[in-house]
């Protein structure tokens, strides 16, 4: 069993780009990958790879090169890009490979996601009257919380804020202009209490990560972090998920809370010692729930976390510090592996304007999607 | 007697003459687990009547119109209130909301079962489910 190493990272930049394929924009961020660390695509044993709505993936093999590299596609949905890394993950960890590449990508059309109830296992009356919109379930999700909890609509608008101004600093990000909260709390009403600005909106884009064993990491000589946990679950009974005609009376768990005791526990780590986190920010109420739910504060305890400035740049615990899916839209294929690819820029100091200070050593990023599951990584310097 | 356009879905919403609503789950033989919408395959699941009264467990509005499809409802569109509503011990039901002004709802109140006249895109009638205020002493 080897550790697991990445050791090079690529991305295309987040947004609207009309003038690339999905596909065009994930074989981007492999050259650039590929570029960062001098390898050439030749040297790749293995690939695992995927969007949702943007073409398959192993089909890039006309563009970066037909070498017979054994390329695995992905579909898992929102956790598409996580499981591909949990592919490069095991592959390397079991020795079976030691060189290879996961990359996620995506281009969805701009609104909201319209799904078919069939593909859900679902009901068309749930479809047809209006219930089937994973807005709905976002504001809902958060609205019960801020009752139970004491969190205000303040709270929901700082971390936006914070989105914004964290996107303005970063250049693979989508909006760039930071927001006041006065704003974001008086932008168009969507679902309430969420407004537009908390809202992130479907977009494109494409990561591309390298992995090595530590072997030949180490024979390499480049700059890497080691994946120390990488877990992938599903809900447990009595969770609240995206499109849920109903909810046993008894509540349960997220898989969130499941997934990360998980990676906490294959790390050999816990949440305090993470120095960094990039948590699904679908809306900002999301952020709020998923830092209690990653084990990094108590329920509540967000509202003081918020307005102490904790999760900022220069905070104790940096949360979403390239502005997370609020500043860079998500493209459900690559949406994951960003948050991967900015805790590697952060961990080998690389993040330029929105490098977090004090050599952080541990970075900590968790995806989150319909129907209920959750992807965490924990890297370490 | 007023006409009542037929349910939205048959296992899912009953009415009788009056038009009274009734929502029924499915109880699983084996768990006893109570599973809404009811499934079809009725050698594991019976149907079962849910509890006409609740309380809202959570709630939002929806204020822009849903894409078609799935949203079946007409070009026209009014923003709707929606939540999840507790019924008893029983099960926690995501319904359409009514009868309270889009911000007159709250968590905890009590809301009951209501029909709904739905239209679909082609101009035909539908009735589906709703909750409104009222039912069990606050």
């Amino acid at each position: 069993m080897s550790d697991v190493h990445i050791i090079g990272a690529g991305i295309h930049r987040f947004g609207r780009t009309p003038e690339l394929t999905g596909l065009e924009q994930g074989a981007f961020a492999v050259r650039q990958a590929l570029a960062s660390t001098g390898l050439d695509w030749a040297d790749m044993q293995f690939a695992y790879g995927g969007s949702d709505a943007a073409g398959k993936a192993d089909t890039m093999v006309a563009e970066l090169g037909l070498t017979g590299i054994q390329f695995i596609n992905v579909a898992n949905g929102c956790a598409t890009g996580g499981s591909a890394m949990f592919g490069a993950y095991v592959t390397i960890k079991s020795g079976e490979f030691d060189l290879g590449v996961a990359v996620g990508f995506d281009k969805h059309p701009p609104g909201a996601f319209d799904p078919k109830p069939a593909e859900w296992g679902l009901p068309e009356w749930y479809g047809d009257t209006g219930l089937m919109l994973t807005t709905q379930f976002f504001a809902m999700k958060i609205q019960r919380y801020m009752a139970m909890h004491g969190i205000g609509t303040g709270t929901l608008a700082a971390v936006a804020e914070k989105a914004f101004a964290n996107g303005a600093l970063t250049d693979h990000a989508w909006r760039r202009q930071p927001l006041s909260a006065e704003e974001i709390l008086s932008s168009q009403m969507v679902s309430d209490p969420l407004t537009k600005y908390m809202f992130c909106s479907p977009a494109e884009g494409a990561v591309a990560l390298i992995f090595a064993s530590e072997k030949k990491a180490r024979e390499l000589g480049l700059p890497s972090v080691k994946l120390r946990a990488a877990a992938v679950r599903s809900r447990p009974p009595g969770s609240f998920e995206v499109f849920s005609p109903a909810l046993d009376i008894e509540r349960g768990p997220s898989p969130t809370v499941i997934a990360s005791t998980a990676a906490y526990e294959m790390a050999g780590v816990g949440p305090e010692d993470i120095d960094i986190a990039q948590l699904q920010d679908t809306e900002s109420g999301a952020e709020v729930m998923h830092m209690a739910e990653n084990g990094f504060c108590a329920d509540g305890e967000q509202e003081a976390w918020i307005a102490e400035g904790r999760t900022r740049i220069g905070g104790r615990l940096p949360v979403n510090t390239d502005g997370g899916c609020l500043a860079c839209g998500e493209p459900i294929g690559a949406s994951g592996l960003r948050q991967v690819f900015e805790n590697y820029m952060q961990l080998t100091g690389r993040a330029g304007a929105r490098q977090v200070g004090g050599n952080p050593r541990l970075g900590y990023s968790h995806v989150y999607g319909a129907p209920g599951v959750s992807a965490i990584a924990i890297l370490e310097r | 007697m007023p006409h009542h356009p037929p349910p939205i879905d048959d296992r899912l919403l009953s009415l009788d003459a009056s038009g009274r609503p009734t929502l029924h789950a499915g109880r699983d033989r084996q768990s006893g687990r109570l599973v809404f919408p009811p499934p079809a395959d009725h050698s594991r699941f019976a149907l079962e009547p849910l509890p006409r009264e609740g309380r809202l467990w959570s709630w939002t509005v929806q204020r822009f119109r849903p894409k078609s499809p799935p949203y079946a409802g007409p070009e026209a569109f009014k923003p709707y209130a929606v939540g999840y509503v507790a019924l008893g011990d029983q099960i926690i039901v995501e319904a359409r909301l009514t009868g309270a002004p889009l911000d007159g709802y709250k968590i905890d109140m009590p809301v009951v079962l209501v029909g709904e006249a739905f239209e679909l895109a082609d101009g035909s009638r539908r009735t589906t489910f709703a909750f409104a205020p009222g039912g069990m002493a606050a």
